[in-house]
């Protein structure tokens, strides 16, 4: 049972991770890391980490997107 | 350097990584297989040496409590970086945007989007509050508990606009969070001294294992990163927030 969980949680990261480099527009590419960083965060919880799992969580999905974001909205004003 | 010259260094170069990257990875412990020694050993002592049923921190915050106190420090050198980094420079100045058409207001965000931002704000102040007070006992202490704490902020944020936000925020304690709580784990540290012992060492009471309060130094260390997380996160998000919204260039 736990290998079939890990095995699903394998595939997720390797097909988001894949997805963040096939994504071209980097206000996509924001959203789809986020994406990325929870399918981390699920393959860590599946093998038992849950300290790992919840850093990942709140990194991945909190801290790192909105950088990326308020970044691209300051480029984008400066661009006017 | 010629393009032929380049190809036979980049082979001979990616032939010596490639072997040595296969010699290191077929010596790790095969797929699935159990914990080394040391993380056995860990298993079994930490409980009733420590009195924590959460051993990762037991680890983190005792028996290698040295590398988190450099951990910490590293996030407070980086806080205060992109505080220098992200400062006016002399040909900028801080300024809300111009309203260029002043008879149309902009409409405040919908009564939904505002409940939610107060409902979720409420309830991450609470997770923060739980996944800091529960480290010894639960997965989660200071570091995860203070970017959840911190990202409330940026909820309020959401449910409102950036005035009530710079408003409200308290600057100057978010500042003496940040250092209180990279100073803390040092205090900390020097109990141990102060009672004759090593840096660091648990000298505090240690508590009955799966109690809140149990573990001795590790849930005081927690609490103090917990501070220092919040505080620096809070301010990380609020300099990136400051440039988006109202770090313009001086018009010529």
């Amino acid at each position: 049972m736990s290998e079939a969980v890990i095995a699903v949680a394998l595939v997720w990261v390797a097909a988001s991770g894949t997805a963040v480099v096939l994504t071209r527009d980097p206000l996509h590419q924001a959203f789809v890391t986020g994406f990325f960083g929870l399918s981390l965060a699920f393959l860590y919880l599946s093998m038992q980490a849950g300290d790992v799992a919840l850093s990942q969580i709140v990194v991945g999905a909190i801290a790192l997107p909105l950088i990326v974001l308020l970044c691209l909205a300051k480029v984008r004003k400066d661009r006017e | 350097m010629s393009r032929r010259a380049r190809l036979v260094f980049f082979a001979v170069a990616a032939a010596a990584l490639a072997a040595t990257l296969g010699a290191g990875l077929a010596g790790l412990p095969s797929f699935g297989r159990q914990v080394s020694a040391y993380a056995r050993m860990l298993n079994e002592v930490a409980g009733p040496q420590r009195h924590v049923t959460d051993v990762v921190s037991a680890i983190t915050f005792d028996y290698r409590g040295v590398d988190t106190l450099f951990e910490e420090f590293i996030l407070l050198a980086a806080v205060a970086g992109i505080s220098v980094l992200l400062r006016p420079l002399s040909d900028e100045i801080r300024e809300l945007p111009e309203d260029k058409a002043p008879d149309r207001a902009i409409p405040p965000p919908s009564p939904a989007v505002w409940l939610l931002a107060v409902l979720l704000s409420s309830l991450l102040a609470l997770i923060g509050l739980e996944t800091v007070t529960h480290g010894v006992l639960t997965p989660g202490g200071g570091f995860q508990a203070g970017v959840i704490l911190a990202s409330g902020i940026y909820v309020i944020y959401l449910g409102t606009n950036y005035r009530t936000v710079e408003r409200y925020q308290p600057d100057a304690l978010l500042e003496a969070s940040d250092g209180i709580g990279a100073a803390g784990y040092v205090v900390i540290g020097l109990l141990g001294l102060l009672a004759g012992d090593a840096f660091l060492t648990n000298v505090v009471g240690l508590g009955t294992t799966g109690n809140l309060i149990a573990g001795g130094t590790i849930a005081l260390l927690n609490l103090t990163v917990g501070l220092e997380v919040a505080g620096g996160f809070v301010i990380l998000a609020s300099e990136f927030l400051d440039q988006t919204a109202v770090i313009r260039a001086r018009r010529r």
